[in-house]
């Protein structure tokens, strides 16, 4: 049998990163095809390309055997490929069954008739099976009822192929069962699945074969029936490149920052965060491991004093406090790298020595009475600019000109000069390329040196491995692991404790 | 800096687009356009008077570029310059005429003082309300400017009203208060003194001073600014409060400089001129100097084309707002733009 | 003195005259706004419109073709305004505060061209648009005199918050515009094309800000006259902001503007002073403002901002 959809050859490149790299892959009519792989494994861009939002650098794309071009998610429809988005794309306004319709009216000026529009509604979940509330409005419904709609989107638009993005990472787990009921149905019909997911238990329930996608390229095919989540682990997060810069033994001082009972809810009471305790004391590396989303935004945003706390309690050296501010953290001694640089962490606007001194500039050194001493503050960052080797022509020139890692150096740069008692970085070498990673691996190495209590939070394995003393795994908003003595842990245990294969017994 | 120079070129053809724009309407309407057009481009230069009306107008412009740019700089867009000037100029009339200071040096300061203090009141209403609660300051602003106007018309016609008069003016400003002239033969007063003093001041501030520094970088990226501990609360009321100030002296200084009695019966749209030069000077107060100049010049130009040809000053504004629209359009030369760094990253 | 003016049908009449200059413009204001591009050029275009239909009510010596010139100018103005946002990627504030100053200065030099006149179109013999007496209504007790005798203007107001209530909640084009507003991504994705909805919203406020600009020259007045548009076009913008994007609720809004400007006009004839009294609809939009915010920014902090 022809299969439903082939990929021959795909890459995408984009400006300084290749997405995806010569990949091939052939998806079989009613069967449901699992793409596992890491944040930023290339996934989402390959499904993009499917969906028509995206178009290959290179490669070809066979639909039941005939050649297609998919030029916008239009085209992708007209073919019989929808897709449900993680974000999902619905008006939150409007009911369930005028999303459904948007867009597929009879007529642009003639009265939409609501009553036909939830008749349709009606007639398409009870065929699909998938139960919706036509007159509720999309502000008003859960999440899982969000997503059914979204399916029906699809399959009320001709959809023979059904691509899910990451849909179980919304869902409780009473949701998932009734979302892979459907997906079973919809197989039974003779629909086609792809679902993108890290999640390798629901991976090994509900599909037929999987695709493991890594750097942008595949570094897996397998047959569900013939694997067991560790190699599908294995072959996800694949061997550790060496060299780089490596942690030191530190004799770990006073307490710096000390985390107790945690436990955070949502805004739709959802438990986002399990009563977390964990100590972090001078001198120490310690990381956090996870994968995205499983809790490391919202502690971050406690430390740093963006989110109000809700149960346990947070302190600073000895000192207990509840955070207010980001202003109130950071004159305890916290210095902060953002997860987002571009975002949060530069003005892109401004030169390299205006986004160096933002953190000093009540240093005497810098400012006499509110007035900068332009001089000193240029020299500062000249020296900086050598320390850490930033690649410009100047220090005035604008942030915005240099590439990826050098802005990652600068940010770097700042936050450490300020000599800070705690470092909070968030992915700290995300996007940035090899040697501006290894250079900022060492100035945290070196920063630890110093006495300064480092927490790392990172989904780059290898980073953790190399640089950390000690290392606490978040999954599901809990601490499901805690390794003080990572010398003999390698990135493989790593991945299933991050995945939640394994889990340590007896750990709050 | 890449940027930087395709701003300047995109500032430069849109001037010259626009004096063409300028030039066609001309010659649709006056009987003799090349004339007529000699008149607006070079009149101003025809005599001392003349350069001197000018350099007169400069000095308000200057005043209103200055506290516009500063907010529009900081991201808000905010026009209040406009009321504030008017309230600002009266509250200086006011200690000009009802409080009696023999030394001029003193009154002068005294109801310039006034004005400043007005003005950066004045401007909090706006401030407060976006920086405590978000609400669009643009809106704000412009209903600020006709309620400011109409209680100093009030207060005008109630307080300091001369009743001798047939036209709405106040009572004589006291000489004492009143601002000498510094040029022979023209109308330019010690105002021009001050203005260019705020022009460096505003400068030093903004690139030497902490909080100039911050509010730049507030500007570039307000998250950033957060993230470093500043709260946008802070940022939101300092430029609020540097800017009142700035176009609350601008007031006092044009009231005080340029005429002997309070004669504004309605906003004299001063303020709103103050957007354009902002906008021309990119936001930063050395080059307001040069777009102010600009301004007054084809102001001026504009007015003696009008008195001594047929043409209407205001075509003046059709020029201002075409240069606007040229040059806030992002898209305008974007392809020469992207040719050219096509052409260097080749290279 | 004070009540029995208040509570009189004149007064009432009076409000629903004057509301609908306002009124037609928070009309343009939503329609844009739901779109996801919110006109700043209200104030311009009702300014165009007005000269538009003073001008071409004289020359033609019909109040209809100046009617139509009227509703011609602002869709022209309307035009330009969308192509430097939407193509030319102008700053929306700054694109329409340059249109502003355009249609504030472009007008007079076009009225002084044509009649020498700088300050009001006096000179020219324009039509004014006709009021109407509804046949039935006009006999009804109280309520025939507030609704009935109004200019046909304001009728057409009346149907058109009926029409833009049914455009934007019942017919496809209605809700393509809220999802390209709302969720432009959510538009995307099941075809629409954006940017042809968000011009021709545009197009579809600089009607409704022009019909109320006609309004204004040829029924409220019967003249053209500087800067005549005095801020309505900004305090539609606060009203439509106030009421939601909402059709009734911006109406009413608008109409409580309307109310307070109506009020200064009345309290204008008893003697508290006009200079303070006609500050009252700007003070009440302030005040409408900075209540609206502190509203909605209470909502986002219970959201679970910290």
């Amino acid at each position: 049998m022809e299969p439903a959809l082939v990929l021959e050859g795909i890459t995408k490149v984009y400006p300084g990163v290749v997405a995806n790299r010569n990949i091939s892959f052939s998806l079989n009519e009613g069967e449901i095809h699992a793409i596992c792989g890491e944040n930023g494994a290339g996934k989402s861009t390959l499904m993009k390309i499917i969906f028509g939002m995206e178009q290959p650098s290179e490669g070809r794309i066979f639909l039941k055997g005939e050649e297609v071009h998919i030029r916008s998610p239009q085209d992708a429809i007209d073919l019989g490929i929808g897709m449900v988005h993680q974000h999902f794309m619905l008006v939150p306004s409007f009911t369930v069954a005028e999303n459904l319709v948007l867009g597929m009216e009879p007529s642009r000026y003639t009265k939409l008739d609501k009553s036909k529009a939830i008749e349709a509604t009606r007639k398409v979940a009870e065929q699909f099976e998938l139960k919706v509330t036509p007159e509720a409005r999309v502000e008003d419904i859960g999440v899982g009822m969000m997503q059914k709609l979204e399916i029906l989107k699809a399959l009320y638009r001709g959809a023979r192929i059904l691509i899910l993005d990451e849909p179980t990472a919304v869902l409780t787990p009473q949701e998932t069962d009734e979302l892979f009921e459907q997906l079973l149905l919809l197989k039974k019909r003779g629909h086609t699945i792809v679902f993108i997911s890290h999640k390798l238990k629901e991976v090994k329930q509900i599909s037929d074969r999987i695709t493991v996608i890594r750097k942008g390229e595949v570094a897996g095919r397998f047959l569900t029936s013939q694997v067991d989540e560790r190699e599908i682990s294995e072959a996800m997060i694949g061997k550790l490149m060496g060299g780089g810069a490596h942690r030191e033994h530190v004799h770990p001082g006073r307490q710096a920052l000390r985390a107790d009972s945690l436990t955070l809810l949502d805004e739709n009471g959802r438990p986002v965060l399990r009563n977390l305790s964990f100590s972090l004391r001078e001198g120490e590396i310690l990381g956090v491991a996870g994968v995205e989303g499983n809790g490391q935004r919202e502690l971050i945003e406690l430390i740093t004093g963006q989110r109000r706390l809700q149960e346990g309690s947070l302190s600073y050296g000895e000192k207990e406090l509840r955070p207010r501010s980001i202003g109130q953290v950071r004159s305890l001694g916290l210095a902060y790298i953002p997860e987002d640089r571009m975002r949060n962490g530069c003005a892109t606007g401004g030169t390299i020595w205006e986004n160096l001194i933002t953190n000093r500039l009540s240093d005497k050194r810098f400012s006499r009475r509110s007035w900068l001493r332009k001089r000193e503050i240029e020299n500062d960052s000249r020296r900086l600019v050598g320390e850490y080797d930033i690649r410009c022509s100047s220090i005035s020139d604008n942030v915005g000109q240099l590439s990826g890692g050098n802005i990652q150096k600068v940010v770097v740069a700042r936050e450490c000069a300020s000599d800070p008692s705690i470092l909070v970085a968030d992915q700290p070498t995300r996007g940035v390329d090899i040697n501006s990673a290894e250079q900022i691996h060492r100035k945290i190495i070196e920063m630890s040196r110093n006495r300064t209590a480092v927490l790392l939070v990172s989904a780059d394995l290898g980073e953790l491995l190399d640089l950390c003393t000690s290392l606490i795994v978040l999954f599901n908003g809990e601490i499901t692991a805690r390794f003080e003595d990572i010398s003999d842990l390698d990135e493989k245990e790593l991945g299933f404790y991050m995945l939640g294969i394994k889990r340590q017994g007896g750990v709050s | 800096m890449n940027e930087g120079f395709f701003k300047r070129v995109r500032t430069a053809v849109a001037i010259l687009v626009s004096l063409l724009l300028a030039f066609i309407i001309i010659s649709l309407v006056s009987k003799s356009p090349l004339r007529t057009m000699g008149l607006f481009l070079f009149g101003p230069l025809k005599n001392v008077r003349y350069l001197g009306n000018v350099i007169e107008l400069t000095i308000p412009l200057i005043f209103a570029g200055l506290s516009t740019a500063i907010l529009f700089q900081a991201n808000l867009f905010n026009l209040g310059a406009e009321g504030i000037f008017y309230f600002s100029g009266l509250t200086a009339a006011f200690v000009a005429i009802l409080v009696p200071i023999a030394n001029p040096f003193l009154h002068v300061s005294a109801a310039i003082a006034a004005g400043a203090v007005m003005g950066m009141i004045v401007a909090l209403v706006p401030g407060y309300l976006r920086a405590k609660w978000n609400a669009s300051e643009l809106v704000s602003s412009l209903m600020m400017n006709s309620i400011l106007a109409g209680v100093g018309l009030y207060l005008l016609n109630n307080f300091i009203r001369d009743k001798d008069l047939t036209e709405i003016a106040s009572l004589k400003l006291a000489p004492s208060a009143l601002l000498p002239r510094i040029i022979p033969r023209t109308r330019i007063h010690l105002g021009l003194v001050i203005c260019l003093c705020f022009v460096v001041g505003v400068y030093l501030f903004s690139r030497r001073h902490r909080i100039g520094y911050l509010l730049r970088m507030f500007g570039f990226n307000h998250r950033f600014v957060e993230y470093s501990g500043v709260s946008s609360f802070s940022m939101i009321i300092i430029a609020h409060l540097l800017a009142g100030f700035i176009a609350g002296v601008g007031g006092s200084v044009e009231v005080l400089g340029m005429y002997d009695r309070f004669r504004w019966a309605s906003l004299p749209g001063l303020g709103f001129d103050g957007a354009l030069v902002a906008m021309l000077a990119r936001n930063k107060p050395l080059p307001v100097l040069g777009s102010a100049l600009f301004l007054a010049y084809i102001r001026t130009g504009a007015d003696i084309m009008a008195r001594q040809a047929d043409v209407p000053a205001e075509m003046v504004s059709i020029v201002q707002a075409v240069i606007i629209l040229l040059i806030s359009a992002d898209r305008f030369l974007h392809g020469l733009e992207e040719r050219r760094i096509l052409k260097k990253a080749l290279a | 003195m004070f009540w029995q003016l208040i509570f009189s049908s004149s007064f009432l009449f009076s409000v629903l005259r004057v509301s609908t200059p306002i009124v037609f413009a928070a009309l343009g204001a939503l329609i844009s706004d739901r779109a996801g591009i919110v006109n700043i050029g209200l104030e311009g275009i009702m300014l165009t419109a007005a000269l538009g239909g003073v001008i071409g009510s004289a020359y033609t010596g019909s109040a209809a073709l100046g009617l139509f010139f009227a509703v011609l100018s602002g869709l022209l103005f309307s035009a330009i305004l969308a192509w430097f946002t939407l193509k030319m990627k102008t700053d929306v504030i700054l694109g329409g505060i340059a249109l502003n100053l355009f249609a504030s200065g472009g007008t007079i030099f076009f009225l002084s061209i044509l009649t020498g006149e700088k300050g009001t179109s006096s000179s020219l013999p324009s039509k004014v648009l006709p009021d109407i007496t509804l046949p039935l209504i006009a006999r009804i007790p109280v309520l025939g005199d507030i609704l009935s005798g109004h200019n046909l203007l304001t009728y057409v107001c009346i149907l058109s918050v009926v029409g833009l209530w049914y455009l934007m909640n019942h017919t496809p084009l209605g809700y393509w515009i809220r999802a390209v507003g709302e969720n432009h991504h959510a538009a995307e994705s099941v075809g629409i094309d954006i940017f042809r909805i968000r011009f021709a919203a545009l197009l579809m406020s600089g009607l409704f800000a022009a019909l109320g600009g006609a309004f204004l020259s040829m029924g409220y007045v019967s003249w053209f006259s500087r800067d005549m548009s005095a801020g309505r076009g900004w305090i539609a913008l606060a009203a439509e902001a106030m009421g939601g994007g909402l059709v009734v609720r911006t109406t009413i809004t608008a109409a409580f503007f309307g109310l307070a400007d109506a009020l200064a006009n009345t309290l204008q004839t008893i003697n508290l002073p006009s200079e303070l009294v006609k500050t009252i609809p700007y003070l009440g939009t302030i005040i409408g403002l900075a209540l609206y915010a502190v509203r909605r920014s209470r909502r986002e902090q219970k959201k679970g901002r910290s």
